[in-house]
């Protein structure tokens, strides 16, 4: 158990991060944020003019995400256009942010956040989480708390933070066995209040050590929280 | 259009002068500052940042049974997505008419001027052939997106290496040193003509603000070559403008040629 990850990381640690506030000029709103090689960026366009025009909400304003990731940000070429996986990422990451908006703020309107990720190399969702949830504090929109998430994975019996690729895929053991080597926990922490916005699994793990991820979730996240704060704060200064 | 009528006015006048709301002459490029290698993942990419305009471009390459009609040549597909996150005039679902534009007039610009030499990606005549496949995201939209476009995909092409194959199946992740075969390269210049004055580069007030827009694809090495046009915009041209479009294209994108290949030697 003492032994390090392949890439040399210690179990809690995540790969290099960077954030970046304001990367696009056109947008109310812009972030990048990755995670070693994978490097997600979001733009949120909004409240704005929401058609069509009955889905207009007379009491609360309406966020939509898009995920989507370029076609040659992965090994083996995307078709460009939505797909059943970005659809339910969309979906997912809508859920993970809507919790820290006042929507009620803007009725009729829309909040546009659109997600692209220029380069995957894993946990592309929760850097899509990151980055969207500091484009919408760069929009100037009524946050209640920031949005930090982190992929968990168990690999054998560890449990770790911010899977690579290689670690997610399968690998083999020293019996010559090909096994699948991680299960998959993306989560997202809300930052003051701690709660769970975002929660998934693909795997296979016993209960005690899901309340071992999230717990690892929330201390990671804390770290997470703290690089957000200070890109949006060097945006501030400039 | 959708610029107002004072804009339109103000750059109308302003042309007169010779001058723009940015000072630049009607000719005159912003800052080009090309980057090349932006994904590890893509055989080749590239992000070319025209002022605030700012463009990536990828190229990918799969194996694939040759079309019917060329099977001893590769296959080049090109597509374009005017990502809603670039500007607030681009919305989300299936490609509008202007990102399909964009991709036609880069792919003719490449395959008419065979910089990627299709022949030589032939692995099996009638069986198996390279697909190059490229793709332009616009991440910023100010303006001369076509030029953009053109650039960041002739550097991402430059740049682009073959994949590892084996048993005829592309070992995805895995490159090799070997370059693309190319031969002269392609510079796009998009001529815009605003009240009687031609610009170049223009924002997307300038844009908007154009009667009139073609694109000229030309190469430079050994001698002037035209190999793709595109007549665009809402008025016709007279003979006479088409001849100052052709001289003021081809002068400018000889200078662009150079700049581009200063760049990419960097």
């Amino acid at each position: 158990m003492a032994h390090k990850r392949e890439d040399g990381r210690e179990f809690d640690e995540t790969r290099k991060i960077e954030a970046k506030v304001g990367v696009i000029k056109n947008a109310d709103g812009s972030a990048m944020f990755s995670f070693g090689d994978s490097i997600a960026i979001a733009a949120v366009y909004g409240p704005r003019e929401l058609y069509p025009q009955h889905l207009k909400k007379p009491e609360k304003g309406l966020l939509r995400c898009y995920y989507d990731m370029l076609s040659f940000s992965v090994t083996e070429r995307k078709r460009p256009g939505p797909s059943r996986r970005s659809s339910e990422i969309s979906f997912v990451t809508t859920k993970a942010l809507e919790p820290v908006l006042n929507l009620d703020a803007f009725p009729n309107t829309v909040v546009d956040v659109y997600i692209m990720i220029l380069q995957a190399n894993a946990s592309t969702r929760c850097a899509g989480i990151n980055a969207a949830s500091l484009a919408l504090a760069n929009a100037g929109l009524e946050m209640t708390e920031l949005v930090s998430a982190v992929s968990i994975g168990k690999i054998e019996d560890a449990i770790v933070a911010d899977l690579t690729k290689d670690e997610e895929d399968y690998k083999i053991t020293k019996d010559g066995k090909k096994i699948k080597a991680a299960t998959d926990i993306p989560v997202a922490v809300l930052s003051r209040s701690g709660k769970i916005s975002l929660l998934q699994l693909d795997g296979k793990i016993k209960p005690q050590e899901l309340q071992e991820a999230v717990a690892l979730a929330k201390k990671v996240c804390a770290k997470i929280t703290e690089i957000q704060k200070n890109a949006l704060k060097k945006v501030k200064e400039s | 259009m959708e610029v107002s009528n004072l804009t339109k006015k103000r750059i109308e006048e302003l042309l007169k002068k010779e001058t723009r709301f940015d000072k630049r002459k009607p000719l005159e490029y912003r800052d080009i500052v090309i980057e090349t290698g932006i994904s590890k993942n893509a055989e080749g990419s590239a992000r070319v940042k025209i002022g605030d305009t700012e463009v990536l471009a990828g190229v990918k390459l799969d194996v694939m049974e040759p079309f019917t009609d060329t099977p001893e040549n590769g296959a080049l597909i090109v597509t374009a997505e005017l990502l809603p996150m670039s500007s607030p005039k681009f919305e989300s679902g299936p490609p509008s008419i202007q990102a399909i534009e964009l991709a036609r007039i880069i792919d003719r610009g490449i395959r008419e001027s065979e910089f990627i030499d299709l022949k030589k990606l032939c692995l099996r005549e009638g069986e198996l052939v390279w697909a190059v496949y490229i793709d332009i995201y616009p991440m910023n939209d100010d303006g001369n997106l076509i030029d953009a476009a053109a650039m960041a995909v002739v550097a991402a092409i430059k740049t682009a290496v073959f994949p590892e194959i084996k048993e005829d199946k592309v070992q995805y992740g895995k490159f090799t040193n070997k370059k693309l075969p190319l031969n002269e390269m392609p510079v796009t210049v998009t001529c815009y003509l605003v009240d009687d004055t031609f610009i170049l580069d223009p924002v997307v007030a300038e844009e908007e603000a154009a009667k009139c827009r073609v694109s000229i694809a030309a190469t430079f090495d050994k001698d002037e070559f035209i190999h793709a046009l595109q007549k665009s915009g809402e008025e016709a041209l007279t003979e006479k403008e088409i001849e100052t479009v052709l001289s003021i294209a081809l002068k400018e994108g000889k200078k662009l040629h150079a700049k581009i290949l200063a760049q990419l030697k960097k």
